[in-house]
């Protein structure tokens, strides 16, 4: 059942967040883009993990990043890797077409906060921004 | 037929869809972003997932047609299909695709043939009535109420 999600609450405090959704299938890259703005956010979207890497190498800064895993060029865990070790400290979600926990396991071992299968539902989606304003939250109390 | 009319027809095919299995749960999160802003969503992405599932099939086959069959390749085009079928919430060509995947990993050649020929019918079946559907939807929306 649809819990009837209401994003027009939480969209104010999203739009400070930059997004980036990184899949190979145009079809999920529309999916994914348009419930991102449904929930007030403006997501950057991309084909490959090569494309998401070359935007860090840029200096373009994502609180979140939500990785496919397979995709040509380079994957998702390729991608998650390269990143953690130039030092993205943006949280990063693992979206998956496959199942099987040790492929899951692998993905989070890249380097993932967290890691879905696919379809990504709204309230995965609104379980991701919470942890992320969680988050934003923690970092200003330590600043002060 | 007036306005009254054909939303109820709408909202009768759209429950049959879900009651008879046909759609999940995704779908309906399509349906809540269509909005005054974005009119025509379920559309586009229907129709997006037209042209996917139509060069996806066209690799199935011609992988399955291929000797000796590439098993992995096959897998690949299939998880595909799977990952698009089920995120717009098309249930019964999702639950064939996990059936032909099986097989492909079993690598059972006549399994996949068997199995690929059963999504191809739920893909047909679930189209058309998707096609039926949306034109009620498109209607409903355009008619004036008597």
């Amino acid at each position: 059942m649809v819990l009837g999600i209401d994003a027009s609450s939480s969209s104010l405090s999203n739009k400070n967040l930059s997004v980036l959704v990184v899949d190979d299938d145009p079809l999920i890259r529309m999916l994914h883009d348009n419930y991102l703005k449904h929930f007030g956010l403006k997501p950057h979207v991309v084909e490959n993990g090569k494309e998401a890497v070359k935007l860090f190498q840029l200096g373009i800064y994502f609180n979140l990043i939500l990785m496919d895993n397979e995709m040509p060029i380079m994957n998702g865990v390729e991608a998650t890797k390269v990143l953690r070790d130039m030092g993205s400290t943006s949280m990063i979600v693992g979206v998956t077409s496959r199942g099987s926990p040790s492929e899951m396991q692998t993905f989070m071992e890249a380097g993932l906060d967290f890691c879905f299968e696919k379809p990504l539902t709204f309230d995965m989606i609104d379980f991701i921004l919470k942890e992320l304003n969680m988050n934003d939250d923690d970092d200003d109390d330590t600043n002060n | 037929m007036d306005r009254n009319r054909l939303q109820h027809q709408v909202a009768c095919m759209r429950r049959s869809l879900f009651d008879q299995g046909y759609l999940d749960e995704p779908f309906i999160q399509l349906e809540e972003l269509q909005d005054d802003a974005n009119p025509n969503f379920v559309q586009e992405i229907v129709t997006l997932f037209y042209t996917d599932s139509a060069r996806l099939i066209q690799n199935i086959e011609h992988a399955l047609n291929s000797r000796p069959i590439d098993f992995d390749k096959l897998d690949d085009y299939m998880h595909q299909f799977k990952g698009s079928s089920s995120s717009i919430g098309a249930k019964k060509v999702t639950n064939e695709c996990t059936v032909f995947r099986e097989y492909c990993s079993a690598e059972n050649a006549e399994g996949c043939i068997r199995s690929f020929q059963q999504v191809k019918q739920e893909y047909a079946i679930l189209r058309r009535k998707l096609e039926v559907y949306l034109q009620m939807v498109r209607q409903a929306a355009v008619s004036r109420t008597a």
